[in-house]
């Protein structure tokens, strides 16, 4: 039935019928690619590092060091083993007839020391990163005035989050490793991955700070308290879960970077695991396997094939568990704080 | 600090000065200004600026201890900036500074580079426009201001969260729930806890920066009457829009537009009997 308010088709109703279906379908791909990457690595990477006998996981993938996997015909049958079994059987069989023996380096054993070492790392960067950030956002949001200096402050700040991170490994490689002489080594790591989350931690900050109200500042430093005080009685803790998100991100970037570690922290293959060292200060001067560095290597540094493809997929696997498992504790820690700083 | 007997002796002097006020010339009534009590807060010609902009313009005017004294006017005039150099609130922005003249608290001045901030906000306590309790407890607000000067002992601090609600008119409302957040108290019970935070840290002067205006009618009755109780320890001086407020709880009302004093004097007159033209426009209601 005609009235006048029926719905009669216009061009301007087509052409957001058309907008509105062309933004819905570009949104949709990505949640289908996300949902293809995570999913791809979720499958391939599952089967190496869940098993379906107890304990349901492979243990020996995830707490054992990477070993070279041998692919040998022996007596007519086709083995796979690590180098340890090898050893042992290639003692215990001195007269099998071996065919087709190929080696995968780090294809056997597990991944254990690139977990220790990419949590080691980001522990440490994101010490060093939060004290230095929260120290600059304080004195930027609380003390600072407004001026030329700070200006050129900022503005380094913003094109600091702008810079490449092999800018800031190559920068890490000249300061840390050769200038402090500190050699291929976690505390250089530290510093090159903390200076590279800085600036978006100072900012996130920053920001953080001045979000919690005027009021709170206003109402202590009335009552007699010193500046200082107000900052860290008063400021500080309202601002901290908004500094906790800036960290969330900030750890997945400092765990998945690949180029500020290869040439100040990362090493490709490593016997000690960091606790292994003879004195507390070898401790901070050892370079360290990473997760990132090790999905590189073993992706672009040996064949891919059947042997090898179960630690490539299964160190992807790990490594985006191991990202979400630091995030989420941060993520935990922030709705903590949420609760008992609420405003 | 003045006796009872001295106080309605002044009482007195005031109200025959008064009397006779319009028949004296007005040398002698300088003279008999001398017979007031000595002004606890003397403002002497003082210009604010805000930049480069003139915020107050030659302000001069004596404030009297044990008094409630309102500053009026329309928006802009410069009232809450006069009443935030008291306790020098206007240090925390960057571009404000006072040009000119002194602010003088018990005959010190309190611009002078000796004078620690941090004293004087002690002994200048204030009550902001928007109530502002801390998101903490209705316990631990009140004590903020002693738990900063390093007093932590729970009998001394109990005593006063008592003390300081009870003379916020607070304690029969709250004292069952002292531990819970101060956010969930109503708008008009966080502005009496703001009160009872500033009167905890025991300072002699409270000043009050538009405390009603974001209550409703009955919370701002409660408010003005519990501001007529402190007035017997306290000194108050409050910034209002609301003229009704300003004739109903103070002593002595001043009057500012744009920058400038009009005039000062006691309320009754300035409401029934002002001397300047603009003051009877504005409280008339013909601007403002």
């Amino acid at each position: 039935m005609e009235h006048a308010f029926s719905n009669r088709p216009t061009k301007a109703k087509t052409t957001q019928n058309i907008a509105f279906w062309i933004m819905r379908s570009m949104t949709y791909t990505i949640v289908i690619l996300a949902t293809l990457i995570f999913g791809t690595i979720f499958i391939k990477g599952g089967s190496t590092v869940f098993q379906t006998s107890f304990p349901f996981v492979n243990t020996t993938f995830l707490f054992s060091k990477p070993e070279t996997l041998h692919v040998v015909t022996s007596d007519g049958n086709k083995l796979q083993m690590g180098d340890k079994e090898w050893r042992a059987y290639s003692e215990k069989n001195p007269e099998a007839v071996i065919e087709d023996h190929k080696t995968y380096v780090y294809s056997a054993g597990g991944i254990f020391p690139c977990i220790v070492g990419t949590v080691l790392l980001v522990l440490g960067s994101m010490t060093i990163a939060l004290t230095l950030g929260v120290m600059s956002a304080i004195y930027l949001s609380e003390y600072s005035k407004h001026g030329l200096f700070i200006e050129w402050v900022r503005i380094s700040i913003a094109n600091l989050a702008g810079v490449p991170s092999i800018v800031f490994g190559l920068f890490g490689y000249g300061i840390f490793v050769i200038f402090f002489g500190w050699n291929v080594s976690l505390l250089s790591g530290w510093f090159t991955l903390a200076f590279m989350v800085l600036p978006v931690i100072i900012t996130s900050s920053e920001e953080a700070m001045r979000a919690v109200p005027k009021g709170f500042r206003e109402g202590s430093l009335a009552l007699g308290a010193t500046k200082w005080q107000t900052i860290t009685g008063n400021v500080l803790p309202y601002a901290i879960p908004g500094i906790l998100t800036s960290s969330v991100l900030s750890i997945s970037r400092v765990a998945g970077e690949t180029a500020p570690i290869m040439f100040t922290a990362a090493y490709v293959v490593r016997d000690e695991l960091p606790w292994e060292v003879s004195k507390l200060s070898d401790f901070f001067l050892q370079g360290v396997q990473a997760l990132p560095y090790h999905i590189y290597v073993v992706s672009s540094k040996i064949p891919q094939n059947e042997y090898t493809a179960r630690v490539q997929w299964g160190g992807a696997f790990v490594f985006l568990v191991v990202v979400l498992a630091i995030a989420m504790t941060s993520v935990v820690m922030r709705s903590k704080m949420r609760q008992k700083y609420r405003w | 600090m003045s006796t009872t007997l001295e106080k309605s002796a002044n009482q007195k002097k005031k109200e025959e000065a008064m009397s006779i006020n319009s028949l004296i010339n007005p040398s002698m009534e300088s003279m008999m200004t001398e017979t007031k009590p000595k002004p606890i807060i003397e403002i002497d010609n003082v210009d604010f600026y805000y930049g480069a902009t003139k915020a107050l313009h030659g302000i001069t005017l004596n404030i009297e201890p044990k008094k409630v004294t309102a500053f009026i006017g329309p928006s802009g005039c410069g009232k809450s900036t006069l009443l935030r150099c008291i306790n020098r609130m206007n240090d925390l922005v960057d571009i404000a500074r006072v040009g000119a003249g002194q602010f003088r608290i018990s005959g010190v001045d309190i611009y002078h580079p000796s004078v620690d901030v941090i004293e004087l906000r002690k002994r200048v306590g204030m009550v902001f426009q928007k109530s502002n309790p801390f998101p903490k407890s209705i316990y631990e607000n009140i004590v903020y201001g002693l738990r900063i000067q390093g007093i932590n002992d729970k009998k001394r601090l109990d005593e006063v969260v008592e003390k300081s609600l009870r003379g916020a008119a607070l304690w029969d409302e709250v004292k069952d729930r002292l531990h819970d957040s101060a956010l969930g108290l109503s708008g008009g019970q966080m502005q009496r806890i703001c009160i009872a935070r500033a009167i905890a840290v025991d300072p002699e002067i409270i000043l009050m920066d538009e405390p009603c205006s974001a209550l409703d009618p009955i919370a701002t009755a409660k408010v003005e009457e519990l501001i007529h109780e402190l007035k017997t320890k306290f000194t108050i001086v409050i910034v209002t829009h609301n003229m009704q407020q300003a004739g109903r709880c103070s002593d002595t009302t001043a009057f500012f537009y744009l920058g400038k004093l009009i005039e000062i004097g006691n309320t009754e007159k300035i409401f029934t009997n002002p001397t300047q033209q603009q003051t009877e426009d504005y409280i008339t209601g013909r601007f403002g």
